[in-house]
């Protein structure tokens, strides 16, 4: 009997049970797969604050910026401080761009066109300018989540923190119109309360217990170049057109420049959005516009080869926003799923929250605006 | 404009699809990485087509190459990275290439849709258009890591081999070879004749598995007898239930401890060899990433590694999409020639149904039952010489297995994916930390996400995953190829007409943005 069981052990719920362990909770974390076999496998691992506009989702990601920050002593994954550097093709982008940074209330550097080499030497010379924020990061997403469940199940006491890896969830478990625990491939694991942590397949455990939560997969991909014997990237590096597309709805192909380096040598190059069901057949023309993209960014780029690609599927809801909280529908059900393409980087603030919520206290942060029935009441 | 067939692969399968096509008047392109149509063992020299009668079987092969050439379009040097399905049903096969572009051939540029070379390196991207696919990609080595692996002077048993037919350099002057099945015995008489001292020859099986087997009477007893002749005259010891389980050496491969081994492949007791070279080959892995690109359906092979799934007329699950020779189970070059045929003879049915009226009766190919195909196109003759040689291949795999006491030669600090350099230690490590498969092992740990896409390590890391056996490869970019080259894609030239395309190379390319930045 635990006091919680998470359903999903991608990042999301990594962080849930992680912050849930340490709140003195005990945790059993179930998934159908390996640790970070999802979505969480599948992504860039960025920790951005540059690309949201001002608003829930913002204070989401600044929260989780500086939980990170504190995650990454714990130590066991890359966790690199190497800042966002956000680039405008034109000069009326940049314009835009400076209005953005002036809104967001984050710490940045508008960067003129000149002054781009300084922070990119290899960037193309006709490009307009920038803004620079030094609180983006990257973490290397996979070790990241694994850490997590590590330290949680390591720190605060024996057997607070278990995993059951390969395990289906089949169904839930009730007593009058309260959770009680989940029925499994593997029998059935009893708790207090689930928490819904299974990303883009969220909707189908929120269908298991009887309410509709309407997460899509938005598909991506991402390009991986041979590793590269000098870094001939150091930031972040993405256009403009990288914030308009997350925030879009269309359902054709979007994609922007996003650019960087990784400790281990490799370049990788995103990011498209296309919403085309859980289909994994290799997109060629989508491949070929991520690296003309990545090439107009950065025409060193040309020679190098990639050696490998993948796509992941990003949980999106209607309005771009995750869903974070107790269902008011079933009690005993909470939810955490939903994060699209910001899930590594919003994944601590997701987990601390749910955490303080979890454990009965006053979450830091308003959770109204990620309400798991919100969209009942869009539909009505 | 669109091919009838296109085949990726100049080995024995491939040239011998291609021709079948093209002699019945399909339009046909062959594309193969190499310098030269042979594949791993028809690879030879440019003089060798100079001293026929030398071995019957490339001569043979050389005429089937020859013929081609004037019928049908080989592009040389053409490495393909994906191949991918138009919405109007027709295959798109991707390629990348430093080649120049092929003029004058008997369809120069039809269906070719060409860039021009971008940046430094001269890549170019070339895409061919057609209705049909054969997969003829044939097979690698598989290599085994053990403690010293990772040393120059370790060579796959095929690598070794390459290198004498290719350029007719031998790996080393006192060679090792070491690992399992009939493979070996050329490679070490291929190097004894070249004039290396080999060693010794160690076979970590029993070795009599295959005298037993009754197909031996098929002629592939001659070969053996051949081999053993051979390794006779040049005094190389044969030794069964041996094996190398670890290199030594400060900069390069200086000495190797051969293990007694008992019939787990569990270290009886070992013994200290000096030498500078190894070659170890234990098996095969067929390339099947292109089918798997498409969609086409595995089974595993005896061995569990996994193979298109084809009928008796070598399609596979996906239309259109045809496989001979390893990728649908590995059984060497004679098998793979027979294959290539039939597959050939299968495409030519599909294209021009009127051309074949055979009525044989229907003939189930192997003991993996493969879905029923129209059978009419295969001959009984043919048929049953296929199933002949495909059970003769499936008991070699059966007489040479991989026994799971190779894991005990490692220790912790041992290699397993030299090209990101992770240790069983992170391997482990990974598994403890909640990886329960191959791919999530490489996701904590990075085995297999280097230069060769785990080609070399991904048996390995399967194993010691803990897999049952390994799971289909997915490679959506199956070679690499440049940024440069895959981003003219995005701005692709319209198809141009066969005149206009063989010269695709030449200068000006509209569709090209950023030619004037300089290439670092």
């Amino acid at each position: 009997m635990s006091d919680v069981i998470v359903v999903g052990a991608g990042v999301v719920g990594a962080a849930c049970a992680y912050y849930a362990a340490r709140a003195g909770l005990d945790v059993t974390v179930i998934d159908r797969g390996p640790v970070a076999g999802g979505t969480t496998g599948s992504g860039e691992g960025n920790v951005l604050v540059s690309d949201k506009e001002p608003g829930p989702e913002l204070e989401l990601a600044v929260l989780s910026n500086r939980l990170w920050r504190s995650l990454a002593e714990l130590g066991g994954f890359e966790f690199e401080a190497k800042g966002g550097l956000v680039v405008a093709e034109t000069d009326d982008v940049r314009r835009q761009l400076t209005e953005l940074a002036g809104k967001q209330d984050l710490e940045h550097t508008l960067v003129p066109a000149t002054g781009l080499r300084d922070y990119e030497p290899h960037l193309a010379d006709d490009l307009a300018g920038g803004v620079f924020y030094p609180q983006d990061a990257q973490v290397q997403p996979m070790l990241a989540a694994a850490a997590l469940l590590r330290h949680g199940a390591d720190s605060y006491g024996h057997g607070t923190l278990r995993l059951r890896l390969g395990v289906t969830v089949t169904g839930f478990i009730r007593s009058g119109d309260r959770l009680t625990g989940v029925r499994t491939s593997q029998g059935d694991v009893l708790g207090d309360a689930v928490v819904n942590a299974a990303g883009t397949w969220g909707g189908e455990v929120a269908a298991m217990a009887g309410v509709r939560l309407p997460v899509l997969p938005r598909r991506g991909f991402i390009l991986v170049t041979e590793p590269l014997r000098e870094p001939l990237i150091r930031h972040k590096v993405y256009t403009a057109a990288y914030v308009t597309n997350v925030a879009s709805d269309s359902a054709g192909l979007e994609t922007s420049a996003v650019v960087e380096g990784t400790p281990a040598g490799t370049v990788l190059i995103g990011a498209s959005r296309e919403r085309v069901g859980f289909d994994r057949t290799t997109s060629v023309p989508v491949l070929a516009r991520l690296a003309e993209q990545a090439v107009a960014l950065f025409p060193a780029l040309r020679d190098v080869r990639a050696i490998r690609s993948y796509c992941g599927f990003r949980p999106y809801c209607p309005d771009h926003l995750p869903v974070i909280g107790a269902d008011p529908r079933v009690r005993g059900l909470y939810h955490a799923c939903g994060h699209e393409g910001a899930g590594i980087g919003l994944a601590p603030a997701t987990g601390h929250l749910l955490a303080q919520l979890l454990a009965g206290r006053r979450p830091d942060l308003d959770l109204l605006p990620f309400r798991p029935d919100r969209f009942a009441e869009e539909a009505a | 404009m669109t091919y009838d067939l296109v085949v990726v692969g100049g080995g024995p399968a491939g040239v011998a699809g291609a021709l079948t096509a093209a002699l019945a008047g399909l339009r046909v392109a062959l594309v193969d990485s190499g310098l030269r149509l042979g594949g791993q063992y028809f690879r030879h020299t440019q003089d060798a087509g100079q001293h026929p009668g030398h071995a019957p079987a490339l001569d043979r092969f050389l005429r089937q190459a020859g013929a081609l050439g004037t019928r049908a379009e080989v592009l040389l040097r053409h490495q393909v990275w994906s191949v991918s399905r138009e919405p109007d049903g027709d295959l798109l096969v991707h390629c990348a290439t430093r080649a120049a572009a092929v003029t004058g051939t008997a369809v120069a540029g039809a269906a070719v849709i060409g860039g021009a070379p971008t940046g430094a390196l001269g890549e170019r991207a070339v895409v061919l258009r057609t209705r049909r696919l054969l997969i003829a990609t044939g097979a690698h080595d598989r290599p085994l890591p053990f403690p010293g692996w990772d040393l120059p002077g370790v060579l796959t048993a095929g690598g070794a081999q390459a290198l004498l037919k290719g350029g007719g350099v031998p790996a080393g002057r006192r060679i090792v070879v070491s690992g399992t099945g009939p493979f070996l015995l050329p490679v070490a008489t291929g190097l004894a004749e070249a004039g290396v001292r080999v060693l010794g020859v160690y076979e970590a099986n029993g070795g009599l598995g295959l005298a037993r087997h009754p197909l031996l009477a098929l002629g592939k007893a001659g070969e053996a007898a051949g081999y053993a002749a051979a390794l006779a005259r040049h005094r190389v010891p044969y030794r069964t239930r041996q094996a190398v389980v670890a290199a030594h050496g400060e900069h390069e491969v200086e000495a190797v401890t051969v293990a007694r081994l008992d019939k787990d492949w569990n270290v009886l007791s070992t013994r200290v060899v000096e030498c500078d070279a190894v070659a170890v080959g234990y098996g095969f892995v067929p390339q099947v990433e292109l089918g798997t690109q498409l969609g086409c359906a595995t089974r595993p092979d005896v061995d569990g590694s996994p193979v298109l799934r084809v009928d008796a007329t070598l399609r596979t699950t996906v239309p259109g999409v045809w496989a001979a020779g390893e990728p649908v189970g590995v059984g060497g070059w004679r098998l793979a020639e027979l294959e290539g045929r039939l597959a050939g003879r299968a495409v030519v049915a599909d294209a021009r149904p009127t051309l074949v009226t055979s009525t044989t009766r229907t003939t189930r190919t192997s003991t993996a039952t493969p879905p029923p195909g129209d059978t009419a196109v295969v001959p009984g003759v043919f048929a049953r010489r296929h199933q002949r040689w495909r059970a003769f291949g499936e008991a070699l795999q059966r007489a040479y297995p991989v026994q799971p006491g190779w894991q005990g030669w490692l220790r912790d600090d041992t290699l397993v994916c030299r090209c990101e350099e992770v240790p069983l230690a992170r391997l482990r490590e990974a598994r403890s930390l909640g990886a329960t498969d191959a791919r999530s092992v490489k996701l904590l740990a990075r085995p297999g996400m280097g230069w060769c896409q785990g080609r070399v390590c991904g048996y390995a890391v399967s194993c010691l995953a803990g897999e049952p056996q390994p799971q289909p490869p997915r490679r959506p970019i199956a070679q690499p190829v440049t940024l440069g080259a895959l981003a003219s894609l995005a701005t692709p030239e319209p198809t141009a007409d066969a005149d206009a395309t063989a010269d695709a190379t030449a200068g000006a390319a509209p569709g090209e943005p950023h030619d004037d930045h300089p290439a670092h």
